[in-house]
């Protein structure tokens, strides 16, 4: 990524990876090394995509900077901490490709999950659920249970369930990856009109070249066994519009991307 | 009008076959008129149970408590074994397999055996067998629901610094409420036969397994019907109760088949 010189601002880094590596069932018969000699460097506000085949580790590499997998060898630092203590400190929130709500609470009460562990009290925890509706703009869902919505509204439901409680960081794991193309253009641009108006840093999973060159601003290739990142590739195109979709810019790194995933085995 | 139109198409239904299959029995056992001890017809089982009323409602009320008891204490102990198991690694390697022996055990067979520990004539005997034959699917179905869990939701609350006991309360507890409520409905019918066939071998002497006994004995088959009747009705009420409970305990079950 952009190389450790003078940020913009004084703040540490969003994410810091040196030298991780991850080995699943290390000294079995089924060992897996799943990563290899990972570096990543993610400034705050930047939305990184990392995009490869299946099996490269992307979803792996996600968990590590979340701290639901330990790496084996190497650093993981996020917000300047260790990935553990940003769990703790609720610095990031995830999104994964099944919404995961909860039948059993309503859309508002799913929402307010988080800030309930954090001991929210009733009132506040209300207020901020309205407010994250109206952000994803399902208001008139409030009192809906989860199995009423089309699988589109269920995850802008998780969406602002992930950013009730103003988290930092945004990690999402191939989270428009079950729904139709309409639905997936549609989530994109609604994820970029949240991301400008909260200035949240965003790291994304996706197997979709064109999505990760329309959402991001800088697109980290990974290669598979093992899974090492191949090329980051800056992503300048300015503020998307859907007319992006359509712009030569858009293309050329499209063709960048594609070139950069062949080129990795 | 539209909720009577509702009720009647409820209800409507199951009347109407329970009309055609007595009456169907009621005419076929008229016209082939085999002996009585073959099958009675609905009517003489319902004229042995008016006459034999009193003594039907105290043997229900006998066998109901043993029923009742048996199955609470079953679930009880199913539903904390199968928290247990989720909850530690070693409970679940000790537990499991013991409990799965102890189901293997043709558990019917031990009512004599139980009659020895209890004394004969104790309903005691008699509630063993039932909590020993319900607590199995209690325990196998509810264990199956709370390890059963979407693997994301259980890495969404870890991502939140959520610990293990409230990953067993928001995730898996909730997660496990259709599979209890499968095997309480299962285990209701099961109470009812364990509890009527230990009472075949000992236990109190005016329950409804030694009415059924007894009359049988004495050719009676039209009494020994009558107290299976009422076995049933014991059966249908529990299973619509764990019904009742059911739509209770997670409203949002139903309402998700609903649709928007």
């Amino acid at each position: 990524m952009s190389d450790a010189g003078p940020d913009m601002n004084d703040q540490a880094p969003a994410v810091e990876i040196r030298g991780a590596s991850k080995i699943f069932n290390p000294g079995r018969h089924n060992e897996v090394k799943a990563l290899e000699d990972i570096d990543l460097h993610i400034d705050q506000g930047d939305f990184v995509t990392l995009i490869g085949p299946s099996g490269c580790g992307k979803s792996t590499l996600l968990r590590l900077i979340a701290a639901l997998v330990d790496p084996s060898d190497g650093t993981v630092l996020v917000n300047g901490k260790t990935a553990d203590a940003a769990r703790l400190d609720r610095d990031y929130s995830m999104v994964f490709q099944r919404a995961g709500l909860f039948d059993w609470r309503n859309v508002s009460r799913n929402i307010e999950l988080p800030l309930e562990l954090m001991g929210w009290k009733a009132a506040d925890r209300r207020r901020r659920s309205a407010e994250m509706l109206e952000l994803v703009k399902l208001t008139e869902f409030a009192r809906h249970h989860p199995a009423e919505l089309s699988g589109g509204m269920q995850q802008r439901i998780a969406i602002a369930r992930a950013m009730s409680f103003h988290p930092q960081l945004l990690l999402m794991d191939e989270p428009f990856g079950a729904l139709d193309e309409m639905t997936r253009e549609h989530m994109q641009n609604e994820l970029l009109r949240i991301c400008s108006e909260t200035r949240i840093t965003v790291v994304f999973v996706t197997h979709s070249i064109g999505e990760a060159v329309f959402l991001s601003t800088e697109v980290a290739v990974m290669s598979p066994r093992p899974g090492r990142i191949a090329a980051v590739i800056d992503n300048d195109l300015g503020p998307r519009t859907d007319a992006t979709r359509d712009d030569p810019a858009f293309f050329s790194n499209v063709t960048a991307v594609r070139d950069a995933l062949r080129g990795g085995h | 009008m539209t909720a009577a139109r509702t009720l009647l198409r409820s209800w409507l239904p199951p009347v109407v076959a329970a009309v055609v299959i007595f009456g169907g029995w009621e005419a076929v056992l008229a016209v082939l008129r085999p002996d009585g001890f073959v099958l009675p017809p609905p009517s003489e089982i319902g004229r042995a149970v008016a006459e034999n009323f009193d003594a039907i409602i105290t043997a229900t009320g006998v066998t109901g408590f043993i029923i009742v008891t048996g199955l609470l204490a079953g679930v009880v102990v199913g539903a904390a074994l199968a928290l247990l198991v989720t909850a530690s690694r070693a409970a679940n390697e000790t537990l499991t397999p013991l409990a799965v022996a102890v189901n293997a055990v043709p558990i019917i067979a031990l009512a004599p055996i139980f009659n020895a520990w209890f004394g004969l004539l104790s309903p005691r005997s008699n509630q063993a067998v039932v909590v020993v034959l319900v607590f199995f699917p209690i325990f196998i179905n509810t264990a199956r629901g709370l390890t059963q869990v979407e693997p994301s939701q259980v890495e969404l609350m870890e991502s939140y610094g959520a610990g293990k006991w409230r990953i067993m309360r928001e995730v898996r507890i909730p997660n496990a409420m259709p599979f209890f409520f499968t095997a309480l409905k299962l285990a209701t019918s099961l109470a009812v036969i364990a509890a009527i066939v230990a009472e075949y071998f000992g236990g109190r002497q005016d329950a409804l397994g030694n009415l059924i006994t007894n009359s049988a004995g004495l050719t009676r088959y039209d009494d020994a019907w009558a107290a299976v009747l009422a076995g049933s009705l014991v059966g249908i009420g529990l299973y619509a109760l764990a019904v009742l409970a059911e739509r209770l305990v997670m409203p949002w079950h139903f309402a998700a088949r609903r649709p928007a």
